[in-house]
């Protein structure tokens, strides 16, 4: 009993102490702000010091929450208890976010440093006018690969190289149903936005005709496979493959011709904000073409940002593979937001197709 | 005491070198100046820097120790009266459903428990934050303390507490006196796993956290994507290396101080 | 007079029963009867029994079996040995640190422990084999889970082992039982509770692992937890998701009640 007592009285004193010292080092931070904004982000997807340049500022504190999928975050901002003042969501999110009322829409004349933003980026169709959503990264779906490990002949310009026989067991793909089921609904030549039963089971079929050449279907720990060489070929996001290429330099990236999706995070204030003004200050600041170009830097994806680009080394932006030329992005579609009904339907076909993979 | 043969110390060297390989390879990463966990460049401690000059890292990391230690307490304090309870119960059924019940949380896959915990809070109007995560935590930790305690109490003898009730020992006594002193490794064990269950834990306090409240785990799984840093790495190992200390010294001055006492270890 | 004892300190876990288990409990299975437009229906169940989902059902118990005999067979004798050190408490302390340190971090280490380039593939070239494909199987699976379960087997059995009398031991040994014999007849039996409160925090929760079915297996091994993860998480279909939730609580509820009918009601022994 008195070991016990004792550690009971140990942990709460612990914990005090614990409770102090959290307490000073939040306050320090602050320096007695009262302004704050919630900043709802992936994780490692904004460079640190420029949060910390936009407290100093304007004053405003910004608390920093992450999140690791697009539906968890929504969930979160769904029911609400919590103050977001910023979200960043993909567009399919986005649609998704604005069926459910739980948008703010934006004030743009808050918002100068929107005209950094290349035209191109603007007023897409899941959001008209931008009137919810500014572009904070973009990118596409394609193939990373190992061009000294498979067959010459395999460029990955076309979806088919993926079934070729010399990648048996070597195929890394995404765990992601839009992701695949898309890929395999681009193979046949169809849109991989197709609301039709037939076309879906057409692909799955397609796709269980790739499953001797798939090793495995996973996530984001894809990224240290490839830079191992642990993968040879990999179905993925042109953001993972651009962390990829960093680090390992024998890596290639290609966007097969057929068609393939493009992408968009974009910064949304959310019906949970409290700091409206100070979400718009906080997006305009990121806007800014020196931040911008500073941010681009340390996450690495593609930005949106045209001003900044011109600040960026020429040799980033004039790379094809993470910037394709206006004539390749049309050939891309952006992911439509299919509703629940076909979204369940896509992952009930990807489910068969992943239960056929061993 | 009979000394270990060969083969057995050998078993038990195999069995303490799988568990702590990862943590020893994550520990060798993060001297890495390559900057992930690939290819060891060269020796740096850059990463160990990063993590002091990170405040928010450091204060995630005071939120998350507060939590378990807390959580622990609080869901051992609950699990422990309610494993006395449950044996106390003479119906098989009434028994039965209550251990049902009592695992109905180990076997939800998280994102279940912290849907329906949001669900839960939200309803009755709790702002998100410390007192939600900590209240979830409680909440999921105390069935591995009911499951710890439980064998310990099943072993007990009863007529010990007759024994005890006949020399005229209150019920307090008996609790106190008898009962909580036989279960305390059981109770250490609950409270440990506890930690591990809170320390672990991703999807409940996603979840359930709010107003900038975070812990450890939800920023490294947020960081999956974009990819996780070495600094990551820097403050486990840091954390790794504390908690050994105060483990192993802990047990050196509360065994000393035994000896000194002439108490005899049990 | 064990009963007077404790009645009342059912109270605050009666009322965490009540908060965290019943209200949820009632939520999943409210949720389990609606489809995606919250109209009432009984459609989810008829879905789970598909071949699909039934599929992954016996996949989920195979594996949990699995997972919770090897670990039962690595950690009985680990706790086993245990006892016999001198510093027991602390040797056990150290083996529980490592499940102290993230789960997701770990496994990493994993990947990178098991790669093709990694240490492991490293020693079987020294002994001249080809570098062996470690990740994506199911013994890769299977070791990692073993890995997370090991410190929940080896404490229960650590702290029944740790009370046994030692004079039982003596007693069957000196009327001639064999080392063999004494573990079957004396010390299993007394060590029972805790193997099976092992064996419940193993298997339970193993029929519901879901991140290193992904990580670790590649999705070659899917089990109703990753189902439930992908249906609240990707689909967004809480109703599917609930319905696999409440059958995986049914099937616990079995597994209970078979394991637990040998017990002696109400008494203490």
């Amino acid at each position: 009993m008195k070991s016990l007592m004792q550690a009971v009285i140990a942990i709460l004193v612990v914990c005090a102490l614990l409770f102090f010292a959290a307490d000073r080092l939040e306050s320090a931070g602050s320096k007695g702000n009262k302004d704050t904004i919630t900043v709802f982000n992936w994780g490692e997807y904004i460079d640190p010091d420029l949060v910390k340049q936009f407290t100093e500022e304007t004053g405003i504190k910004v608390v920093y929450e992450t999140f690791d999928s697009n539906e968890a975050m929504m969930t979160k901002v769904q029911q609400g208890g919590s103050a977001y003042d910023i979200a960043v969501p993909s567009e399919y999110t986005v649609e998704m976010m604005k069926e459910e009322d739980l948008l703010i829409p934006l004030d743009h004349s808050k918002l100068p440093n929107l005209q950094n933003i290349d035209p191109y980026f603007l007023d897409l169709a899941f959001d008209p006018g931008n009137k919810y959503t500014v572009p904070y990264f973009w990118g596409t779906v394609g193939i990373v690969f190992n061009p000294t490990k498979v067959a010459d002949h395999l460029t990955f310009t076309t979806w088919k190289d993926l079934w070729d026989p010399s990648l048996k067991g070597k195929v890394f793909l995404v765990d992601g149903a839009r992701e695949v089921m898309g890929m395999g609904l681009n193979s046949l030549g169809e849109s991989l936005n197709a609301k039709d039963e037939q076309l879906l089971r057409q692909a799955t079929d397609k796709l269980i005709t790739l499953s001797p050449n798939v090793k495995a279907i996973i996530g984001d720990e894809i990224t240290p496979l490839m830079i191992n060489n642990e993968a040879t070929v990999a179905l993925t996001w042109s953001g993972q493959a651009q962390d990829m290429m960093w680090e390992n330099e024998d890596l290639d990236f290609a966007v097969p011709e057929e068609g393939s999706n493009l992408w968009f995070d974009s910064f949304v204030i959310p019906k949970t904000a409290a700091n409206i003004d100070g979400a718009h200050a906080f997006i305009n600041f990121m806007l800014d073409a020196k931040n911008s170009a500073q941010n681009n830097d340390y996450v690495g994806y593609s930005t949106p940002n045209r001003a900044a680009m011109d600040l960026m080394d020429p040799e980033v932006i004039e790379d094809e593979r993470f910037y394709p030329s206006e004539a390749l992005r049309d050939k891309l579609e952006v992911y439509e937001n299919l509703g629940l009904e076909w979204l369940g339907k896509y992952n009930e076909y990807f489910l068969e197709f992943k239960m056929s993979i061993r | 005491m009979r000394k270990l043969s060969i083969g057995s110390r050998l078993y038990l060297v195999i069995v303490f070198f799988i568990l702590y390989a990862p943590i020893f390879y994550l520990i060798y990463y993060s001297f890495n100046s390559g900057g992930s966990m690939n290819e060891f460049e060269s020796f740096t401690l850059e990463h160990y820097k990063a993590v002091f000059e990170d405040s928010r890292l450091i204060v995630i990391l005071i939120n998350t120790v507060i939590i378990a230690l807390l959580s622990g307490l609080i869901a051992t304090v609950i699990g422990t009266l309610g494993a006395i309870g449950i044996v106390s119960i003479k119906d098989k059924k009434m028994r039965n459903t209550l251990l049902s019940l009592n695992n109905v949380l180990i076997v939800s896959p998280d994102v279940v428990i912290g849907a329906s915990f949001l669900i839960l809070f939200t309803m009755i109007g709790v702002k998100l934050g410390f007192a939600s995560v900590l209240v979830s935590h409680v909440a999921f930790s105390v069935p591995i303390v009911v499951l710890m305690v439980l064998p310990k109490l099943l072993e007990m003898n009863t007529s010990l507490i007759d024994a005890a009730r006949d020399l005229g020992a209150s019920k307090k006594d008996v609790l106190t006196r008898v009962i909580l002193p036989y279960i305390q490794p059981g109770i250490f064990a609950g409270f440990f796993l506890a930690l591990t269950y809170s320390l672990d834990d991703f999807a409940v306090t996603f979840f359930v956290t709010g107003n900038g409240f975070s812990t450890l785990s939800v920023e490294i799984y947020s960081m999956a994507r974009a990819g996780i840093t070495l600094t990551i790495n820097a403050i486990s190992g840091l954390v790794f290396l504390v908690t050994v200390l105060v483990v192993i010294g802990y047990y050196y001055f509360n065994n000393r101080a035994k000896l000194k006492n002439g108490e005899v270890r049990r | 007079m064990f009963n007077k004892a404790s009645k009342g300190s059912l109270l605050p876990y009666v009322i965490w029963i009540a908060l965290f288990v019943i209200a949820p409990i009632a939520l999943v299975v409210y949720y389990s009867m609606l489809d995606l437009k919250g109209n009432f229906t009984l459609e989810n169940y008829q879905a789970f029994f598909t071949p699909v989902y039934l599929k992954m059902t016996l996949t989920s118990f195979w594996y949990a079996f699995l997972i919770t005999a090897f670990t039962l067979l690595i950690a009985y004798p680990t706790a086993y040995f245990l006892t016999k050190t001198t510093h027991k408490h602390l040797w056990l302390m150290l083996i529980i640190i490592p499940s102290w340190i993230n789960l997701l971090l770990k496994t990493y280490a994993f990947i990178g422990l098991f790669g093709l380039y990694g240490p492991i593939n490293a020693i079987v070239e020294v002994f001249g084999l080809e570098p062996q494909q470690i990740l994506f199987t199911d013994f890769s699976f299977i070791f990692v889970s073993v890995y997370i379960f090991i410190p929940f087997m080896i404490i229960p059995i650590f702290n029944s082992l740790d009370k046994l009398n030692p004079t039982l031991v003596y007693a069957a040994r000196d009327l001639g039982a064999s080392s063999f014999t004494t573990f079957r007849r004396v010390i299993f039996p007394l060590t029972i509770d805790g193997v099976k409160s092992g064996i419940q925090v193993t298997f339970i929760p193993a029929l519901s692992l879901f991140m290193i079915t992904r990580l670790i297996a590649g999705n070659q091994v899917i089990t109703l937890g990753t189902a439930i993860e992908q249906q609240f998480l990707v689909s967004q279909n809480w109703g599917m998701g609930s319905t696999i939730a409440v059958f995986l609580i049914i099937i616990m509820v079995v597994i209970m009640s078979v394991t637990g009918g040998q017990k002696k009601g109400g008494r203490i022994r």
